[in-house]
């Protein structure tokens, strides 16, 4: 008992808990540097180490540091690591988790993998090469990453007899480059990973750097926080195991507590915390933080659902179908515009292909480049615009890092990844089509029935497509039945939308629609009588300029119902 | 928050996702601390009741006590338990005298693989810890398997931002390990911590106890006078010794676990 009190107690100094990556080009030392620091800190397990020995006496090769971490048969044949790992250390001033990631190019993906998860990353360069391709492409993937706290280790300078200059000219080159990717270097040292100098101990060697210790440039790097801002819960489940009613997710952004005004997005319906639920008694809390997982319970019932954001009722996310995005290439074939992928934000799964390819940006020069037969390939990263097919709620990475990034699927693997740069707050309007900056609002195959219990007409709640040029659209439904060949005016958003043989067509602005003689239907599916051009303009200024003394008349003038439409019989509850 | 904190917050955030993204799951139950603290997990996560069945593999050689305590809580927690056996191997004699590697191929990862085709799982929820040997290192926190149960360990798909493979062919199935980010002393600080009841089999007696639990013949007791949790956690500090330096099967040959997870096993 007393031990749980402890526990409980808020003086209890909690120990600071970093989470470290360490990247660079392959055979630049990275396992090296880290099964290093281990062994020299006594931070592994005898059995692993004997496991090393064992093989290097089998095998005839020199102890492998690298081999405490690439546990692979594959990545000791080879000696190289193909996969991620990580593992736990401390020092006296907090603990660390270190990442080990694959400096080869085959395997960028597991790089970013194994980066995704940290907070701050080194980034290892051998003195006798000096800077090469995967050097840059990893400083990039750290800062499209957002990771800020970058170091430097130039390691190996055994080989270059731990030459003052050489150590100095490759980290001023690596400072510029970092600098322009907008990244502070924020510790500088140069080491040798196999002779164990500046490790744990100052090295003689190396007396001229002044610098730390690879153990106190760890301990120099600040951790941040995602406390101090605005609150952000993605929903990921909705659960009624019993007569409570439990929204659940885990917190990425700020703080909540019970009787704060919440908002659930993209419907951006307001409610208010009543309870944080708990199995146990004493898990019960009045308020939480950033990291936790809760279990919200709140005062309204709305139709809730995995990939809505929960976030104070004043500053709630963006609500967006249309965003621009630095996304990185994990896929074998190209990311294609126009192609569909499914995107994977926080806790919501939509539909999504890129309308533009903004340009690529070459990782060893950061210049913009045109992208070459308007692909993306593996490996490349690039700006793109992307679309949505539903909208839903999002932040720009610059503000929020869970809620403004994404990965995107094709079939059944991660292919990309990117961060939100900028998006168009929609609200909470809801697009029907749309055609690069034309967006219209359609309600033109909403079914509609009459509901007998409550003699009412009733509108069937569905998921509504987003339609494009060259979609299908359905034609026939249960409460309507469209020609092959007809347009759509939508005066709210100023669009007109030609369907032709079924499909789209063509989507205009309504400025530029000349009518044709083809059936005529406005955003909502009622029939547009008009015969001719001038019975159209007619209509159009009529129909633009209603007010709430004149829409009556107007409508009943030009619209009619009952053309393509009609109330079937709903027979859901039906008794007579 | 703690670090153990962090790391509850981030395992029952990993169940949550198994248990919307997955079709039919199933938690890997082998009675020890690290599923035990599973189970415990589940319940957190799930407001006290556990929405998936629990699943034994059971050996046929497992300590006995083991057995016996495994029907007691069972029986106290109202739990949905399903044990499977290779049955036709151990009626043909399989047993470790047959070769260790052989005999874990046979009655552990046969016998689950056959399990997860009869029941058609989409999902198993097992307590595997990136510290406990090289092979579980490399691990992701949602693991595909193959229509064959087969570990595609050299091509393994990034995860990253909490996006975990959810996408997979019908016949695959998922591995979720929800405990990957512990170690053995997180374990014990977090039984210590929310008094989770554990098998007395990991407390001393006549100077040795087990501190990883296995098969009675393949499974050893280390010296340790530990008698109770704040006591193991002690003995953690000061070890240097592997967790699984008792499991005969680990030591049979460097790549062994590899091996053996390659083909489906835990
Ligand atoms: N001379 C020298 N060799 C090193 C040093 N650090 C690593 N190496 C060697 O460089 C090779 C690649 O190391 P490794 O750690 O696998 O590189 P990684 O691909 O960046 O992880 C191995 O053969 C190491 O023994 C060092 O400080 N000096
Ligand atoms: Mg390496």
């Amino acid at each position: 008992m007393t031990n749980k009190a402890q526990y409980m107690t808020p003086e209890v100094k909690v120990r600071e808990r970093l989470k470290l990556v360490f990247t660079g080009h392959v055979d630049h030392g990275k396992s090296t540097v880290i099964g290093r620091l281990l062994y020299d800190t006594n931070s592994l397990n005898r059995g692993i180490i004997d496991k090393v020995k064992k093989i290097s006496a089998e095998t005839g090769q020199p102890f492998e540091f690298a081999f405490l971490l690439d546990a692979f048969e594959e990545e000791q044949k080879q000696g190289i690591t193909i996969d991620t790992t990580q593992l736990q250390f401390k020092t006296e001033k907090r603990d660390y988790v270190i990442i080990d990631a694959p400096g080869h190019k085959e395997f960028l993906k597991n790089m970013i993998s194994g980066a995704a998860d940290a907070e701050a990353a080194f980034l290892v360069i051998d003195a006798a090469r000096g800077l090469e391709e995967q050097s840059r492409r990893h400083a990039h993937m750290l800062a499209l990453l957002g990771l800020n706290q970058i170091g430097v280790i130039v390691n190996k300078m055994d080989l270059v007899q731990y030459d003052r200059m050489t150590y100095e000219k490759i980290v001023a080159e690596i400072s510029q480059f970092l600098a322009n990717l907008g990244l502070e270097t924020s510790v500088c040292l140069p080491l040798s990973a196999l002779s164990g100098q500046n490790i744990v101990e100052p090295s003689p060697e190396l007396a001229w750097s002044n610098g730390p210790t690879l153990i106190e440039a760890l301990d120099s790097l600040a951790k941040g926080t995602e406390d101090d801002l605005s609150f952000r819960l993605p929903l990921q489940d909705v659960y009624k195991f019993d007569d409570r009613r439990i929204l659940v997710g885990r917190i990425e952004a700020g703080s909540i507590k019970i009787g704060d005004r919440v908002a659930l997005s993209p419907g951006r319906k307001v409610t208010t915390v009543t309870k944080l639920a708990a199995w146990l008694a004493r898990d019960e809390k009045t308020r939480a933080h950033a990291g936790e997982s809760v279990g919200l319970m709140v005062s309204d019932e709305f139709f809730n659902r995995r990939g809505e954001v929960v976030s104070s009722a004043e500053k709630p996310p963006l609500v967006s179908q249309r965003f621009k995005a630095s996304i990185f290439w994990m896929g074998r074939s190209p990311l294609i515009p126009g192609h569909h992928y499914k995107l994977k934000l926080a806790t919501s799964e939509t539909e999504a292909w890129v309308s533009e390819i903004i340009h690529l940006i070459d990782s060893a020069t950061l210049d913009a480049l045109p992208p070459t037969n308007n692909r993306v390939g593996f490996n490349e990263v690039a700006l793109v615009e992307m679309n949505l097919s539903k909208p839903i709620a999002l932040d720009l990475f610059s503000s929020h890092k869970a809620t403004g990034r994404f990965v995107l699927i094709s079939s059944f693997d991660v292919v990309g990844g990117g961060i939100i740069t900028w998006a168009e707050d929609t609200g909470d309007v809801k697009y029907g089509f749309i055609h690069g900056q034309l967006k219209a609002r359609c309600e033109v195959f909403e079914e509609y029935y009459y509901n007998a219990d409550e003699m009412a007409v009733n509108k069937i709640a569905q998921e509504k497509p987003l339609y494009t040029i060259g979609d299908l659209v359905p034609l026939t439904g249960q409460s309507y039945v469209y020609p092959e060949f007809f347009d759509i005016v939508i005066f709210r958003d100023l669009v007109a939308v030609k369907i032709r043989a079924g499909q789209v067509a063509d989507i205009l602005p309504l400025s530029d629609y000349a009518f044709q003689g083809w059936p005529l239907v406005n955003g909502r599916g009622f029939g547009v009588m008009v015969r001719s051009q001038d019975d159209w303009l007619r209509a159009k200024a009529d129909l633009a300029t209603l007010t709430s003394e004149n829409q009556t008349a107007r409508v009943q003038r030009w619209l009619d119902f009952n053309t393509y439409r009609h109330i079937p019989i709903g027979v859901h509850d039906y008794s007579i | 928050m703690d670090h153990i904190q962090s790391l509850e917050a981030y395992s029952i955030f990993i169940l949550r996702e198994a248990k919307s993204r997955l079709g039919r799951l199933g938690l890997l139950w082998s009675i020890g601390k690290d599923s035990t603290v599973l189970l415990w997990l589940a319940k957190k996560a799930f407001f006290g009741h556990c929405p998936f069945p629990f699943i034994h593999v059971d050996t046929g050689y497992k300590i006995p006590e083991m057995i016996s305590y495994r029907d007691k809580v069972v029986k106290e927690l109202g739990l949905e338990l399903i044990v499977h056996q290779n049955k036709e191997a151990l009626a043909d004699g399989m047993g470790p005298d047959k070769g260790r590697l052989v005999c874990c191929q046979a009655l552990k990862t046969g016998a689950l693989n056959d399990m997860t085709r009869t029941y058609g799982f989409d999902g198993l929820i097992v307590g595997v810890r990136r510290d406990e040997e090289g092979s579980r290192s490399k691990e992701r926190v949602f693991s595909e398997r193959n229509q064959s149960d087969e570990w595609d360990y050299t091509n393994q798909p990034p995860e990253l931002w909490g996006q975990f493979k959810t996408d997979f062919p019908k016949g695959h199935h998922i591995r979720v390990h929800p405990l990957l980010q512990w170690n053995e002393i997180d374990i014990w600080r977090y039984i210590e911590a929310e008094n989770i009841p554990v098998i007395d089999l990991y407390f001393t007696k006549n100077g040795r106890r087990f501190r990883s639990l296995g098969c009675a013949p393949c499974t050893g007791r280390i010296k340790s006078e530990a008698s109770n949790v704040s006591e193991i956690i002690e003995e953690l500090k000061n070890t240097n010794t592997g967790e699984r330096d008792g499991r005969a099967q680990d030591q049979a040959d460097p790549y062994a676990m590899q091996k053996l997870r390659k083909d489906g096993y835990m």
